[in-house]
């Protein structure tokens, strides 16, 4: 059975048709990649997955473990081990990253029935991932995402990935506004977390990222459709030809 | 209405006690109403001195005169109080006989903040004696402090030990001509806290947190009464994070502080009355006069207060900078939620040269609730340099809830600065997936959120007591969202 199971996947927003059956299935320990042009329901499929409000699916189903995830509220997929890295990252006035962080991490701990996290235990914990994330160590201490560059955004949402340590990670465009140091950096990030019990679902506008985390399937979204599957080749193909062939298929 | 059910229900109960009057001064309970026959009742059951009763009576006969007329410019609305329909003196309430008679709703909020069991008990009102400890504790402490010279009584106990400080500052502060309910409770007031720090000494522990257990049942009209002599420093907090939920409708309690010459005083207050249910019903009148006097130059008073639960908050701490470079600091966090109305905010009275002051309100409004903050700035003629800060931020959940401000700023001296920045927010949508997304209920969201917009304020609490303040802050908007 595969780990995150996508079947038959239509969604609208507004009465609008946004995804137009979408399947795939993503194994434990594979890495797929999506690509397409803007606005064909890339970050629309990603926000189904995780439960944001909004979106009305009309057909299909979406699995973890054979769990209907739909049924579930956002929180209770969250727990499940479902982990969104936002294509924009909200900001949260007042709330130091540091009280996010531990909330977070708290309630996955709650969820396993562990208790709360020891408060030096956490600081140890959280300092040794910023370090390989290159974060400075007082970032915690700022009001998440207030006022972060692009890229800290972007950093400080694979922190939270690694903190939490999810089953299912989709990134949707993390790699987007990093510069090519902090590429390598976040990319290093996600491939120690890569692990034959965790799947990713990747989501990029290019193929350099692809050169750091290579993945195992890469699919191209279309009008809300895959209409293209294959290997790491696919991608250097796409960033090769665009998606003009495609395009005049759809 | 709502809130004469309520009365009409607590008299019932106080009925069933069916003792005689005046003449019998060992009855637990007055009759219905309010008279000078039952302010010399009140005053003979506490055995007090000829001018203490002299004084009531004179705040009567004040508040005689005030014919009912509450004062009416606060954004508040609610049903027209009967001061004859209540009782304005009954012996602390009967103890439950065990923890199996307490609402359980009661003690799963306790269970939420954290509270020891045997806490719990007292707090709900349920004879302990005999379980709890930290009664020993707290005497323990209690001697401690009485060596250094630290009286710290109940104001019915020092008006008999201390007549001399009772004297010259109860009233002082506060007069019983102030507003209709500081006259009404200088004139009814059966007991409170009466604290004195000697000359130089700074106070070593919170004053109330280790006696909190046996400090409850002070009733609706509490009086407290605190003096920093040169020098001291003391740190007094009032009440507790746990709900009370009594039955009186009325609390007007009155609270008056003074520093003398480099004298601090911090006043910390968190305030979790019974809000009322959601749908409006029930629920505590909180009308409160609290106010301090910097009288000595150098000296300083620091009001913190979470405010989260009664149907009605009005209640304006405030300080009155006498004293030359004296500092008057304000933090407030008023929540409302359901049909919780809260009208509350400061006066800042500069009266001395290069006074300062500084006003932090964090008002957060849910449900269909009305939140106001209203706050003076009067800076006098003789306030040289003297310099106010404010700032008032308002946070909305939903959509038919009110959030308000009112600030007054007076200066008559031209060297004055005044700031005043205000915002109002609202808690996203996109917030609040955002946290869900990582996998926060949406209760523990809305915490975290109005937790981080409360954090200037609840840092200014003592440690033990901003623990349990963040925890009520989630507690108190429970409901508010979805
Ligand atoms: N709430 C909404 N209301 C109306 N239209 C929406 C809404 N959300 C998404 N859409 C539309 O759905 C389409 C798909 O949007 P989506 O954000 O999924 O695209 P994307 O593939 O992630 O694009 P990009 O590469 O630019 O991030 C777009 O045309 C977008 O305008
Ligand atoms: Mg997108």
């Amino acid at each position: 059975m595969a780990l995150l199971e996508i079947k038959n996947l239509h969604v609208s927003v507004g009465g609008k048709k946004i995804l137009n059956g979408i399947s795939l299935a993503l194994n434990a320990g594979e890495v797929h990649a999506i690509m397409g042009p803007n606005g064909t329901g890339k970050s629309t499929l990603s926000n189904v997955i995780a439960g944001r409000d909004g979106y009305e699916v009309t057909e299909g189903q979406v699995l973890l473990d054979g769990r209907d995830v739909l049924a579930m509220a956002a929180d209770e997929r969250a727990r499940a081990g479902v982990f969104l890295a936002f294509q924009y990252p909200v900001e949260i006035p007042g709330v130091t990253t540091s009280a996010f962080l531990k909330t977070a991490i708290n309630a996955k701990r709650r969820a396993e029935g562990k208790p709360e996290i020891d408060a030096m235990e956490f600081l140890k914990l959280v300092k040794a991932k910023q370090k390989i994330l290159g974060m400075p160590d007082d970032m915690i201490k700022r009001a998440l995402n207030v006022g972060f560059s692009g890229g800290e955004k972007k950093r400080a949402e694979v922190l939270q990935m690694t903190l939490l340590e999810p089953r299912v990670a989709i990134l949707d465009e993390t790699d987007s506004g990093l510069d090519i140091d902090a590429l390598k950096i976040v990319s290093e990030g996600v491939n120690t977390l890569r692990s034959p019990e965790r799947a990713f679902l990747i989501i990029t506008h290019y193929q350099r990222l692809l050169n750091y985390i290579v993945p195992d399937h890469v699919h191209v979204l279309v009008g809300g459709k895959v209409v293209a599957s294959g290997g790491k080749e696919l991608a250097e193909q796409l960033e090769a030809e665009g998606y003009a062939r495609y395009l005049s298929a759809a | 209405m709502a809130a004469k059910q309520e009365t009409a229900a607590a008299v019932r109960d106080v009925e069933q006690y069916k003792y005689g009057f005046v003449t019998d001064i060992e009855s637990d309970k007055a009759p219905k109403g309010l008279s000078e026959d039952i302010i010399r009742f009140i005053s003979a059951k506490k055995n007090e001195p000829d001018w203490m009763l002299e004084a009531r009576l004179k705040a009567y006969r004040y508040w005689l005169t005030l014919a009912g007329e509450e004062p009416a410019w606060a954004k508040l609305t609610y049903p027209k109080i009967d001061y004859q329909a209540s009782y304005y003196y009954a012996a602390p309430k009967q103890k439950l006989a065990s923890m199996d008679e307490v609402d359980p709703k009661l003690l799963e909020t306790y269970k939420k903040l954290g509270i020891p069991l045997a806490e719990q008990a007292v707090l709900a009102g349920v004879a302990v004696d005999a379980v709890f400890d930290s009664v020993s504790v707290a005497t323990t402490y209690k001697k401690k402090l009485e060596e250094m010279g630290v009286i710290f009584k109940p104001i019915s106990e020092a008006v008999h030990s201390h007549p001399e400080l009772v004297k010259k500052y109860l009233g002082s502060v506060v007069p019983y001509t102030d507003n209709f309910f500081a006259a009404l409770n200088a004139a009814v007031f059966t007991d409170g806290s009466f604290v004195y720090i000697p000359k130089g000494l700074r106070c070593p522990m919170e004053l109330s947190t280790y006696f909190r257990i046996n400090e409850k049942n002070t009733g609706q009209f509490e009086r407290t009464l605190i003096i920093a002599d040169e020098g001291a420093y003391v740190s007094y907090l009032e009440g507790c994070t746990a709900p009370m939920r009594d039955e009186n409708q009325l609390h007007a309690a009155v609270v008056e502080l003074i520093t003398l010459d480099d004298a601090e005083i911090k006043y910390s207050t968190v305030q979790n009355w019974y809000p009322g249910d959601a749908e409006g019903k029930g629920g505590i009148y909180n009308f409160v006069t609290k106010r301090g006097a910097c009288r000595g130059k150098n000296s300083k008073i620091m009001w913190t207060q979470v405010e989260t639960g009664s149907a009605i908050t009005w209640k304006y701490p405030s300080c009155i900078l006498q004293g030359d470079n004296s500092v008057g600091e304000f933090y407030s966090v008023a929540i409302t939620n359901n049909h919780q109305q809260a009208d509350t905010g400061t006066k800042m009275i500069h009266l001395g040269a290069n006074t300062r002051s500084k006003i932090i309100s964090k008002g957060i409004s849910a449900g269909k609730a009305d939140n106001t903050y209203r706050g003076l700035v009067r800076i006098g003629a003789k306030a040289d340099g003297a310099r106010n800060y404010t700032q008032c931020d308002s946070l909305l959940i939903g959509d038919k809830c009110g959030a308000h401000t009112v600030p007054y700023i007076e200066s008559r001296n031209p060297t004055a600065q005044t700031e005043h920045e205000a915002t109002t927010s609202k808690i996203s949508e996109d917030q609040l997936f955002y946290c869900q997304q990582r996998g926060m209920t949406e209760e523990e969201a809305v915490s975290l959120i109005v937790n981080g917009f409360c954090r200037e304020v609840l840092q200014t609490l003592p440690m033990e007591f901003a623990v349990e303040a963040q925890k009520l802050v989630g507690i108190s908007l429970e409901g508010s969202v979805g």
